[in-house]
């Protein structure tokens, strides 16, 4: 197993927003987690990469203590991500916004790119991108950093179709070549097509998880997110 | 007088980003109509349309049959038209009276906010004793609670609620409805938009419930039971 989470807590003054939450990650899957707003999803993603520190449980990463890590830390240790709404630097080039994950020659960025199927120029702004292409090429960010696990923070949230299937056919690819990937995901044909794993929160801990047929089939799942 | 809101094949967004491809609504005066769906459904952008604070491309919006597509928010809000935006947004460093003053921004007259006040203290007692008290210094309840007193101080024949569960408490969530219905009671046509799409159905007249930007399916407090929504919140369009 790659990744460890064990007990996990964070609280926001007095609500819980992860609670005693426990999981493993397998190298080369995709696993996905899901649940309704609130669930916990996305703290769950900021602890694991430093972004936020947990009040408690611990995080091992290929069997090192990385909790509470600061996030430039765990990035080094080979954890990679993108957020949920795409960050990218829009007064940079795209060139440049590539370079601030690896310094390397226009060849590597451009395979980078092609990779994610993004055909537009290396000089062109950030900026004068649509979001789509803004998060392919946050994508292509993620990818360039040297990692062993890519986390994506809803990865198609608000593009359009065309895009999410090819950023889908994309994640396949990447599976394909070793590939750990873990992401947080609100589109269930997209979850349940690609993934290996489905963990799925509900209010701040882990509710049930397994392969997309037995998770989708639970009436939990469902009765989760259409509430009490 | 409670209002009636019809929604005629809109399309709408923001900028360049389409979330709205068609969406038709009827909300007879004096319901509770509540829409529901999946994440990034586009619940928040029906209701913020009816606002006009999106980008309108397509379709039509009438209001007591008045065609109001093209009406600026003020417009709307003098016609009737109150929101209750996403996440408590009161105004933290002004009291509890300052923020239901704000609210009643464009009522002249002191005599009716002070008549108005009353009765937004009637719906929301909690709120009586905190009226000096920074609103900042409220539990989420009473942010919540105030948030909805601010916009009744505008007097809404319509009021449209975006999610006023969000981080409530089930027994806060409860209380919360039951002060929602009593509006209703009192002549106010709601629409609003939930995540707990079962609480919200309890109390629904008519339910909306929307999927990537169409209406997937319409009907009364049992929708829930059609077949249809394990598919809308949970996928399955070629697997099982």
């Amino acid at each position: 197993m790659m990744l460890h989470v064990d007990k996990l807590d964070k609280h926001f003054g007095g609500v819980y927003a992860v609670h005693n939450c426990s999981f493993e990650l397998a190298k080369g899957k995709i696993t996905s987690v899901i649940g309704p707003n609130g669930a916990g999803k996305t703290t769950l993603f900021n602890m694991v990469s430093g972004t936020i520190v947990p009040d408690g449980g611990s995080i091992r990463f290929n069997s090192k203590d990385i909790t509470g890590l600061p996030a430039y830390k765990i990035a080094r240790q080979g954890i990679s991500r993108t957020f949920q709404l795409a960050k990218v630097f829009k007064n940079l080039s795209v060139r440049d916004n590539l370079l601030l994950a690896k310094q390397t020659t226009d060849d590597v960025l451009l395979a980078a790119l092609k990779q994610v199927r993004f055909t537009k120029s290396l000089d062109v702004l950030a900026g004068e991108l649509s979001y789509g292409q803004q998060r392919l090429v946050e994508l292509a960010r993620g990818l360039l950093f040297p990692h062993q696990l890519l986390m994506l923070d809803e990865p198609t949230a608000g593009v359009n179709p065309l895009v999410r299937r090819e950023i889908a056919e994309i994640l396949r690819n990447l599976r394909r070549q070793g590939s750990t990937i873990m992401l947080i995901e609100h589109d269930m044909d997209f979850v349940m097509g690609l993934s290996d794993h489905v963990i799925v929160m509900n209010e701040g801990t882990v509710l049930t998880q397994g392969p997309p047929g037995k998770v989708r089939n639970d009436p939990a799942v469902l009765e989760a997110y259409l509430g009490k | 007088m409670a209002s009636e809101l019809r929604i005629k094949g809109l399309e709408a967004g923001y900028g360049r980003l389409q979330v709205l491809f068609g969406v038709d609504m009827e909300v007879k005066p004096g319901e509770i109509a509540v829409l529901i769906g999946p994440n990034g459904a586009g619940k928040s952008t029906v209701l913020k349309s009816v606002f006009n604070l999106t980008d309108i491309t397509k379709g039509r919006i009438s209001f007591d049959g008045r065609d109001i597509t093209a009406f600026p928010t003020h417009e709307r809000i003098a016609l009737g038209i109150s929101i209750v935006p996403q996440g408590r947004q009161v105004f933290p460093g002004l009291t509890v009276k300052e923020n239901l003053e704000v609210g009643a921004y464009l009522t002249p007259q002191a005599s009716v906010v002070d008549v108005r006040m009353k009765e937004v203290l009637g719906h929301f007692p909690e709120l009586k004793p905190k009226l000096n008290d920074l609103a900042q210094s409220l539990s989420g309840g009473q942010q919540q609670m105030l948030a909805i007193g601010r916009s009744l101080m505008q007097h809404p024949t319509l009021l449209l609620l975006d999610e006023p569960s969000l981080g409530l408490s089930p027994k806060l969530m409860k209380e919360l409805f039951a002060r929602i219905q009593d509006i209703n009671k009192e002549g106010t046509t709601i629409l609003m938009v939930e995540q707990n799409a079962k609480a919200a159905c309890a109390i629904a007249d008519r339910v909306f419930v929307l999927e990537e930007g169409k209406l997937a399916l319409h009907g009364g407090r049992d929708v829930l039971k059609n077949d249809k929504i394990k598919k809308i919140y949970l996928g399955g369009h070629g697997h099982s």
